[in-house]
């Protein structure tokens, strides 16, 4: 028996909504027909009045599900795409995420992104959107990279009684197998280190694990060893491991899909410099998407992100440093 | 608070009519002198920000308070404390929040307006407009889930705020999930200094009721007597698991959009014009003339609200401000997640 990231995702909410009578799933198409990606598949028959469909209204699915967490519910939200999170981004941003602060109130809401590129997407169906929610204060910004961490990860920001952005990546959904779900878990805020190696750090998160491992590989043939760091949740981001890290290595490269200006790999490059620059043999380096709207065509979509072959380059470059 | 000051006459409509009016203008009174207590505050530099008042729509927003009963829910927006002072906000609320005391219901971390009380089903606005009326209905939508009967959401507007696409968002969900909601749209002519003929081109914003799936009413926003029915017939229908419903009021905002401002853009046709006299002089004509009340007995329930709202700043200031040093810069309620905690 196998299991796919995206059927993890699934047997992880059918779980929260058979464990906890306070939750229930609100989102585009996600009701009899299962979702776009058939993600919330037979919950609505399984479920009954607790798998709702809803409008092509993105800021009243988050506004709604708010008002419901203030009543003691937890909502599991999915956006159909991260990019139409952009529509609901003021409720996301200035209501869920403030309510605690401004007034003592919990606001667990749980909002499932389908997010990352994928092959013919193009600029409206690719976006990453970790690093304008990890900006902002009040949200938990979580980015599983395993059929393990998604199952795991879905059920505790269930639990967790804030708002939680959950980015799922597209490109896992179906490829990524795992032989059984978990029985244990790192907690939330915890970066994992996926391989060891001596030579060298990647910091990664989401599908930039996999390309970081397959970097790793390639240099493995080369004679090096490179330690690759899944971050896991870019907020909170787990500093901890990573200077452990650079401080084995002396070297950093970080490596995320969002764009160049700012985000994830700009944080933890700050963060190594500024409290760790002594552990470091070579100035730190990132690696990114390039700076324009994501591409429709497999050529230029390949060309405009990280894959394995950029980041062993990259790599070959800080390790002759 | 005002239940036991009058006692009922003849049991009948007329009778709880007559009650229900009087308990409304007393909460108009103590939200216009509340209203004028926090302009002259604000003039006199006692006061952080922006002060936002609601004169000339306070029968629109008393009718709506009064017309609540615990265990529903209110999302009053920048003109209702009336409508907040009658669903059970206490007056000190607003002067703590304006004045940033830490004892007030925000503890000085958001101000003036932005207040609320969830527990009592007082929500505290966000500035974005538009964006309560889909939290309302979550309220809702979650209480029936919890197996809840009988309530009803009342969403306070502008007719500026009703461009926004959250607006639109939101009536449309509350009639797709059926909700017991009631948004009241106070049409005070301006949204800030933007006049209504460059807001929206229909010929009246109760009409989009219709094509929201909502009922629609349109009432004199001035005139008490009607917007207590009006708001009242509302609310039952919702309540009793009518459609959603639209109230749309005319009325004029009779200050600036806020204390900075002195609304000379304002036309003063509209100004002289009678369809837009002031809700609480009209209030008070009609208590007179129907002798439910006198000038004395007025001037001792002014009296009374004056003192309690002295009262009230008086405690305030007397109230330390926020210390930085001890304030919990924690963002998430699960604290070993907060970043940059040490
Ligand atoms: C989404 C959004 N855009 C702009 C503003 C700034 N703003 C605050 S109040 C206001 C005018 C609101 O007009 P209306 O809804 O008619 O209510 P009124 O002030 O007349 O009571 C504006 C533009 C805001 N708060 N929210």
């Amino acid at each position: 028996m196998s299991i796919t990231y995206l059927e993890a995702i699934r047997e992880a909410q059918a779980r929260a909504l058979a464990d906890d009578p306070r939750v229930f799933i609100y989102g585009q198409d996600v009701g009899v027909f299962g979702g776009a990606f058939k993600a919330t598949k037979n919950l609505a028959n399984q479920f009954p009045g607790r798998v709702l469909d809803a409008p092509i209204s993105e800021d009243a699915i988050i506004g709604m599900s708010v008002g419901a967490a203030l009543e003691g519910l937890r909502p599991i939200i999915e956006m159909q795409f991260a990019d139409f999170s952009t529509v609901g981004f003021n409720q996301i941003v200035n209501q869920a995420a403030t309510m605690f602060w401004r007034t003592t109130r919990i606001c667990p809401i749980t909002v499932r992104l389908p997010f990352g590129g994928t092959s013919g997407s193009g600029p409206f169906h690719s976006q990453t959107m970790e690093t304008i929610y990890a900006h902002y204060p009040g949200l938990v910004v979580m980015t599983p990279a395993s059929v393990e961490d998604a199952y795991s990860m879905l059920l505790e920001a269930v639990a967790i009684d804030d708002p939680v952005i959950f980015c799922e990546h597209k490109l896992l959904y179906y490829h990524l197998k795992a032989e059984k779900l978990p029985t244990e878990a790192l907690p939330v805020g915890k970066a994992r280190i996926t391989r060891e190696g001596r030579d060298m750090t990647v910091v990664a998160y989401s599908a930039m694990v996999h390309e970081a491992i397959a970097a790793a590989d390639e240099l493995a043939l080369e004679g090096y060893q490179i330690e690759v760091v899944d971050l896991r949740s870019v907020k909170p981001l787990d500093t901890d491991t990573v200077m452990a890290s650079v401080a084995r290595t002396g070297r950093l490269l970080c490596v995320g899909e969002s764009w160049p200006w700012g985000g994830v790999t700009a944080e933890v490059v700050a963060r190594v410099t500024q409290e760790g620059f002594g552990l470091l043999d070579a100035p730190p380096q990132r690696l990114n998407a390039k700076d324009t709207p994501v591409p429709y065509h497999p050529n230029l979509w390949a060309a405009h992100r990280p894959t394995a072959r950029r980041i062993a380059a990259a790599a070959r470059n800080l390790l002759r440093q | 608070m005002f239940e036991t000051v009058l006692k009922p006459g003849a049991v009948g409509e007329d009778s709880r009519f007559r009650e229900t009016y009087l308990k409304a203008f007393r909460w108009m009174v103590l939200a216009r002198i509340l209203d004028d207590k926090l302009a002259s505050l604000y003039r006199a530099g006692k006061i952080h920000g922006g002060v936002f008042l609601g004169r000339g729509q306070e029968a629109l927003s008393a009718a709506a308070g009064v017309s609540l009963q615990p265990g529903d829910v209110f999302a009053p927006l920048i003109r209702d404390a009336a409508g907040r002072l009658a669903f059970g906000e206490p007056v000190i609320d607003a002067v703590r929040t304006f004045m940033g005391s830490p004892l007030g219901p925000m503890r000085g971390r958001d101000g003036n307006v932005h207040r609320g009380r969830i527990d009592q089903g007082i929500l505290p606005m966000i500035s974005h407009l538009g964006a309560m009326i889909s939290v309302v209905n979550g309220m809702l939508w979650a209480k029936r889930f919890n197996g809840k009967k009988g309530m009803v959401g009342i969403a306070s507007i502008g007719e500026g705020a009703t461009s926004t696409g959250a607006c639109h968002e939101a009536m449309n969900q509350a009639a797709i999930e059926k909700l017991p909601l009631v948004v009241v749209i106070a049409n005070n002519q301006y949204a800030y200094s933007t006049p209504n003929s460059r807001q929206f081109a229909c010929e009246s914003l109760a009409e989009r009721a219709v094509g929201y799936g909502f009922e629609g009413h349109s009432v004199d926003g001035t005139d008490l007597s009607a917007c207590l029915n009006c708001v009242g017939d509302a609310v039952e229908k919702a309540r009793s698991g009518g459609r959603p419903q639209l109230i749309v009021a005319q009325l004029l905002r009779l200050c600036g959009h806020g204390e900075h401002d002195d609304a000379s853009y304002v036309d003063s046709r509209l100004k002289s014009n009678p369809d837009f006299r002031d809700c609480l002089k009209v209030a008070e004509d009609e208590l007179l003339e129907r002798g439910w009340a006198n000038d004395e007995l007025i001037s001792g329930w002014r009296a009374e609200a004056a003192k309690t709202v002295e009262e009230a700043v008086a405690t305030t200031q007397r109230e330390a401000a926020p210390d930085p040093f001890k304030e919990d810069w924690s963002a998430l309620s699960t604290r070993h997640l907060c970043e940059g905690h040490d």
